[in-house]
């Protein structure tokens, strides 16, 4: 039928499906939702694709170990036996600390840039920090060991030790580059994230919600805190994610900073390592099958963190804020 | 718009009709080599226009992977191919892989004691018991026993070795290994292993960074490194019992020292090896080449470039402080190029 059809009796014809869904694709509505979804549909391919492929290519590391890969601390290339816990426990510690360092700076200036700063002056920082977004994280490590760690090593750390020494995340020998280490290059490189994102949302706050607040008698810091801050919640919590997806996944300037040491210590001050400084370190010279196949396999297990840590923060958020609402 | 499409289009042109004017070698393997090499490279071109030879410097477990796989026409490694690799490339290719050695190099001490700026000596029961996280001290009798004279500070050890897999590491653990009954047990050799104690640098600047950073510390470095970066390196007792430091001319005397016990195959260590002015942690570097080459256009340029390596190419080894082979070694080799097929 759809063969047969010419334009002249496309109205006295009522038109078959088929014909029907060419038009629908033909008109800008439908070749739109067909673009839109094939790009949305590339994200879909590409996670499963990485996936699949981590899953498969782990396969021997996975039957050998099963789960106690996850659970054992040796890393010996050489007699053959692999577990993935002190990357898992550096990554998850690193990743944290950085988070827990740059959530405060970070909405702190998000909050200040939108709402308070004068709009030249918010302009100009925002252009550094959208510089600082662009800085490759290469540098970040130099500037890790060069700078960073001696100033630690000399001003922070003494101090620290003096007055928090007693706990023991801040005991034992400070050689310089550790978990401490790690999670301040990262929180640093993560900020600009954590306030790009968070500027962007909170300046899209509508007026009316803030001159509301403000007519009910709220003094401007009221406004922005119990206002602005909470209508933008979702949007800040997007870019934390981001944030944490970065810090999990940052490998070059960790493995400068983090010491490179697969062992899991209760102190901050101590080296070890993380997921993918290992498999930046090793994976171009590994030679065997079941080492290559276990440095796959701690792929696939960084991307099960990553889910889950990612899974936690959004129940903790969706918790909140339905407190939130009801409040 | 039709100007720049002509333009491009022309580029497009150009450039395809000098891929098809020149063969491309395509090489892959270890980056110690890799200066050399790309050096190599450059000047066989100047001397033979048509060929051209490309290295990727991916690291030697690369180099060992893509060589066996096919998907190079050479490779290169700091660590000869093992049984299993060999008979894996003999699987999947249907012929043997050729070892040929082309210029050595070596791996030093190097330390950051404060105020101490003299060479020390290391014996090699020093050297493993530091590494194997039984001597823990500077001033310990095993070290000062060999630095007589020498103020030794009462202060810990801080052990620094390479994270990330490398022929830097496989060489230094190989001595190891050789000097140590225990560490070969205990931990055993290869391009990362399981390290007692230590802290890990990424590459040789990695470890170097992390010496200078850290006072007391101590690590190794490839020779090269140490020297272009005047690193203060320390001495190490040979077979025969006098302390060497490492230089081209004592790198090159460990290969003399072991081309009397040469294997036909060429995969052999040179560390800990014979000779009064050998220095101990020395090894070859290889290139990997099938025995067989279908391809008769690709055998003859495969062939005569690896004999230009051994013989002229030699001399581009001094400046970039490779150590170049010895007369003994060159002669073997250049017997066993028939052997390409």
């Amino acid at each position: 039928m759809a063969s047969t059809y010419t334009p002249a009796d496309s109205r006295a014809v009522p038109p078959g499906r088929a014909l029907a869904l060419v038009r629908r694709l033909l008109s800008g509505d439908g070749a739109a939702y067909l673009l839109t979804l094939f790009a949305a549909g590339t994200i879909f391919f590409i996670t499963f694709i990485v996936f699949y492929e981590l899953y498969v290519q782990s396969a021997l590391s996975r039957h050998k170990f099963g789960f106690h890969f996850l659970f054992t601390q040796t890393w010996d290339p050489i007699a053959g036996n692999f577990g993935a816990l002190p990357f898992i426990y550096g990554t998850v510690v690193t990743s944290l600390l950085a988070l827990l360092i740059a959530i405060p700076q970070g909405l702190g200036s998000a909050i200040f840039l939108a709402e308070l700063a004068p709009a030249r002056l918010s302009s100009a920082l925002t252009f550094l920090i959208e510089l600082l977004a662009a800085v490759p994280s290469v540098i970040y490590g130099l500037l890790g060991i060069f700078i960073l760690v001696p100033f630690l090593e000399t001003y922070i750390v003494p101090a620290l030790k003096a007055v928090l020494g007693f706990l023991p995340i801040f005991q034992g020998v400070f050689y310089g580059v550790s978990y401490f280490s790690a999670g301040i290059v990262l929180s640093i490189m993560i900020v600009p994230f954590i306030v790009s994102v968070s500027r962007e949302v909170l300046m899209s706050v509508p007026r009316d919600q803030r001159e509301a607040s403000l007519a009910l008698g709220a003094s401007h810091w009221q406004t922005t805190w119990r206002v602005v801050v909470p209508y933008a919640l979702k949007g800040i919590m997007g870019s934390i994610f981001l944030a944490l997806a970065r810090a999990l996944g940052e490998t070059m300037a960790v493995t400068m900073v983090i010491g490179n040491t697969p062992q899991i210590k209760a102190s901050l001050l101590a080296p070890g390592y993380s997921i993918a400084a290992v498999i930046a370190n090793e994976f171009t010279e590994a030679v065997g099958d079941l080492y290559l196949s276990s440095l796959i396999e701690l792929g696939l297990v960084l991307f099960a963190v990553t889910f889950v840590i990612n899974g936690l923060a959004r129940l903790l958020i969706f918790t909140t804020t339905r407190q939130g609402e009801h409040a | 718009m039709r100007r720049i499409l002509l333009a491009v289009f022309l580029a497009a042109a150009l450039l395809t009709s000098v891929v098809v004017a020149s063969t491309l070698v395509n090489g892959a393997g270890s980056t110690f080599t890799y200066p050399i090499l790309s050096k190599w490279a450059s000047e066989y071109n100047k001397l033979h226009p048509d060929i051209e030879i490309n290295y990727q410097s991916i690291g030697s477990g690369g180099g060992i992977k893509q060589v066996t796989e096919g998907t190079v026409d050479f490779g290169a490694t700091d660590g000869p191919m093992n049984d299993q690799q060999m008979s894996d490339f003999k699987q999947k290719r249907g012929t043997d892989v050729l070892h040929f050695p082309t210029v050595l190099g070596a791996d030093v001490p190097t330390y950051n004691v404060p105020g101490l700026s003299t060479t020390l000596n290391f014996t090699p029961d020093a050297l493993a018991g530091i590494f194997l996280g039984k001597i823990t001290k500077w001033n310990d009798p095993e070290i000062a026993k060999a630095n007589p004279g020498v103020n030794l500070p009462n202060h810990d050890l801080i052990v620094v070795h390479r994270s990330d897999g490398s022929g830097t590491t496989y060489v230094w653990v190989d001595y190891l290994a050789k000097v140590s009954p225990e560490w070969k047990q205990k931990v055993g050799v290869g391009t990362s292993v399981n390290w007692p104690v230590g802290l890990g640098g990424k590459g040789n600047e990695g470890v170097t960074g992390q010496v200078k950073q850290t006072a007391y510390a101590l690590g190794y470095v490839e020779l090269i490194y140490a020297i272009e970066n005047k690193l203060l390196y320390g001495n190490v007792r040979n077979s025969s019992g006098s302390f060497i430091h490492a230089d081209l001319a004592s790198v090159t005397a460990a290969a003399a020292g072991a081309a009397q016990s040469m294997p036909d195959d060429f995969r052999v260590s040179i560390t800990d090896a014979p000779g009064k002015t050998a220095y101990p942690i020395s090894s070859f570097t290889w290139l990997l080449i099938p025995r067989n080459i279908q391809d008769p256009n690709k055998k003859k340029i495969i062939t005569d470039f690896l004999h230009w390596v051994l013989t002229d190419g030699q001399k581009y080894a001094e400046p970039l402080a490779y150590a170049p082979l010895p007369k003994t070694v060159q002669a073997k080799e250049l017997k066993a190029i028939s052997q390409i097929q």
